[in-house]
């Protein structure tokens, strides 16, 4: 199989965030500010990374308006012909910096939503005024004439409250919503009982969407990412294990997704030592799960095997400590009835949640689905 | 867009879609927000076109140039269009 080149880079500019969401995906144990990437080793990623055949550039984080040089590192993607993105809280913006992103060549914002109600949005969040300072970041956004992708992360806490995301992107004027149900690696299986939407929930949200989407045609397009628990397939997590996207962390470490660093074992080049070419075709962690001679059954002679590649990684390893095993959320994988189980039992629990720190180790044990 | 496109629309890429030379892969993509598509060659023919112009003029230039049917034209050129409208990636200059 030949390799395709790239599409996208996920760039995470910085680890530090203002908010402490309890899903957040960032590792455990988050780089140090004095260990970021500086604006010309950003610079040389994303010519490398243009060259390689990547169109697009997600400037992410942690929370990426943290960085000062952000305008400089914005200008520098655009200057290497990427299409860039930003992906923000919004809560640090203003509008000479909105005013400079522009400037600077900024495309499109991608707008994180807590919640729609704002004590609870504060309260995922941890952070004090962050709605009303979101809604004016996406009036600041929508004045300079942005596009907004809202982007809502739901779980039991939020999910009621479907509707009023759809009026809040309508009324803040996005582009595109997106309603993703929480993925369960990195803080958020921490936080499982708190954030685990029974079914019939996750089935009234669904209803909602159905009937938004054709009303709303033409004025906003909704994408909405099923919770993948309750799925029959999984999806094909980062578009296949080093088939299309790569990301950059803070210090220059390269890896094929974003939570890959919780797959213990992976050997992570860095960009800062070796050409981003050389580590999408030969670094051993894109190498690793690239494919599917790595696969296990039911995966291994599964028609699906190249279609959702054998679902994420990330989740296998997390819930069965095994890499390599059928992702569990997937209905063909032995452990699925017993995911399913605990899924039921985790959308009873208890709602407080285990907020990100610097520098903690996860407070559970995670391979819950392993043989012991 | 609301509406559904027809002959007298003026549809035009907004700033945030833009065309690009991809020279790695060697074909014309059409970057749009968290989206890279790769345009049919007709498609191609008919984004270059667009400039304020309405779709039954950008029908009528087409016509002369392929010697092909109006109405057949006009056709590909909605229905390559709408679905770009649909995931709006198009706007309509306001006159
Ligand atoms: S068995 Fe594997 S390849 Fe088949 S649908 Fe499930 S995760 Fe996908």
């Amino acid at each position: 199989m030949t390799l395709q080149p790239p599409i996208g880079l996920l760039a995470e500019l910085t680890h530090r965030c203002p908010l402490r969401c309890p899903y957040c995906s960032n590792p455990l144990e988050l780089t140090r500010a004095e260990r970021e990437l500086d604006t010309a080793s950003w610079g040389r990623v994303f010519r490398e990374a243009a060259e390689l055949g990547i169109l697009q550039v997600h400037l992410s984080g942690g929370e990426p308006t943290l960085r000062p040089d952000l305008e400089e590192i914005v200008a520098r993607a655009r200057a290497a012909g990427l299409y860039v993105n930003l992906i923000t809280a919004g809560v640090l913006l203003n509008v000479e910096r909105v005013a400079r992103l522009k400037e600077a060549g900024l495309d499109h914002v991608q707008l994180s939503l807590q919640d729609v109600d704002p004590a609870s949005a504060e309260r995922i969040g941890g952070m004090k005024g962050a709605h009303a300072k979101k809604l004016d970041a996406a009036r600041l956004i929508r004045e300079v004439g942005l596009p907004i992708t809202l982007n809502a992360v739901m779980h039991r806490q939020n999910l009621d409250r479907v509707a009023e995301v759809v009026e809040t992107a309508l009324a803040i004027g996005a582009h595109r919503l997106e309603i993703a149900h929480t993925q369960y690696y990195g803080w958020a299986l921490v936080n499982r009982r708190a954030l685990m939407p029974p079914r019939e929930q996750v089935a009234r949200a669904r209803a909602v969407v159905d009937e938004a989407r054709p009303r709303l045609k033409g004025r906003l397009v909704i994408d909405y990412v099923a919770p993948d628990y309750y799925a029959r397939y999984p999806k094909p997590c980062v578009g296949g294990w080093g088939r299309s996207v790569i990301t950059v962390g803070p210090d220059g470490k390269a890896m094929p997704c974003h939570a890959a660093h919780t797959i213990p074992g992976l050997v992570f080049d860095n960009v800062a030592e070796r050409p981003l070419a050389w580590i999408w075709r030969n670094g051993p962690a894109f190498e690793a799960f690239r494919g599917t001679d790595w696969m296990q059954e039911p995966c291994r002679s599964c028609e699906r095997r190249e279609i959702d590649f054998g679902g994420c990684r990330c989740q296998a390893m997390a819930l069965t400590s095994d890499p390599t095993a059928t992702d569990p959320a997937c209905s063909l994988s032995p452990l699925h009835d017993r995911l399913l189980a605990l899924a039921d039992a985790d959308s009873l629990g208890d709602p407080d949640f285990t907020y990100r720190r610097f520098m903690t180790r996860p407070p559970v044990a995670s391979d819950e689905l392993s043989p012991s | 867009m609301r509406e559904p496109l027809t002959a007298e629309s003026r549809p035009l890429l907004p700033p945030f879609c833009r065309l690009h030379e991809d020279r790695v892969r060697g074909r014309t993509v059409l970057l749009a927000p968290e989206r890279v598509l790769f345009p049919c060659p007709t498609s191609l023919l008919v984004l270059a076109r667009l400039d304020g112009r309405s779709l039954s003029e950008v029908a009528d230039g087409l016509c002369l140039e392929f010697a092909a049917p109006r109405e057949v034209i006009l056709g590909d050129v909605l229905g390559v269009l709408q679905d770009l409208a649909d995931q709006g990636f198009l706007e309509e200059r306001t006159p």
